[in-house]
């Protein structure tokens, strides 16, 4: 499998990871998520960007339970909480949201 | 909920040339979401694996060395590491990287979850853990 971003084809698994992080862009993000059926929009945004960071920094993609303990703690109460990331990921935030944001499956997630 | 048991990861060999480090920090890592008291100790060559500075450029694998760090976030709080084993490879405790978590009794207050403890302790940890898992 793969996606096609302005011409280039860029390779996945079967659940639609991409394989080489590096081939990740801004607009690679928008049509992986076009492919889960979400628009991206800031709310979207700010999640997928806090995974990228948090993955640069630990070299992970965190569980659904540590992004959203990690997430109140950088973006309130409001927004790390469990209804808040399924409203905007409903298939699970860890899962969507990292495969948008090019990440690997998270660990222990099956 | 049942009661929880303690287990005990012990870590004995260095973190590239073989899968059996990476492959211990994922079992913890998945591990740790069922809640269990869950702690890590590095003997032998395992005290590498806490090294500062790691580099596997060369080698071409990832270095993982700062998935550690991520440990305090999946309430993963105790990192014992044995000091003979540092010592006897002319390591010391200023040569590892940091490892924190929050403690929540304590008003969140960020902690070391490294613990420097000699041989004879590691015994003791290892003798009052329900379950051991060597790697």
């Amino acid at each position: 499998m793969a996606y096609e971003v302005n011409g280039q084809t860029v390779e996945c698994d079967e659940e639609g990871y991409i394989t080489n992080l590096s081939e990740w862009s801004k607009e690679l993000g928008e049509i992986i998520a076009k492919a889960e059926d979400l628009e991206m929009d800031d709310d979207r945004w700010e999640v997928v960007n806090f995974l990228r960071s948090y993955y640069e920094e630990y070299q992970i993609a965190p569980a659904v339970r540590v992004l959203i303990k990690a997430a109140k703690k950088s973006m309130g109460p409001e927004k790390g909480n469990n209804k808040y990331m399924y409203e905007l990921f409903p298939y699970g935030p860890a899962k969507q949201a990292c495969k948008i944001a090019g990440l690997p499956k998270p660990t222990g997630c099956v | 909920m049942a009661k929880t048991k303690k287990f005990l990861y012990v870590n004995r060999k260095a973190p590239y040339g073989t899968i059996y480090a990476l492959e211990s920090l994922e079992v913890v890592l998945i591990g740790a979401a069922f809640e269990q008291d869950v702690a890590l100790a590095f003997v032998d060559d395992g005290v590498f694996q806490l090294a500062k500075g790691q580099n596997t450029d060369g080698i071409g694998v990832k270095n993982f060395s700062p998935t550690f760090r991520a440990l305090g976030d999946y309430d993963v709080q105790k990192l014992f590491v044995e000091r003979e084993s540092l010592e006897e490879r002319g390591l010391s405790e200023a040569d590892l990287i940091e490892v924190v978590y929050e403690d929540e009794d304590d008003d969140w207050a960020e902690k070391s979850a490294i613990h420097v403890v000699g041989r004879a302790e590691i015994a003791d940890i290892m003798a009052d853990a329900d379950v051991v898992l060597s790697f």
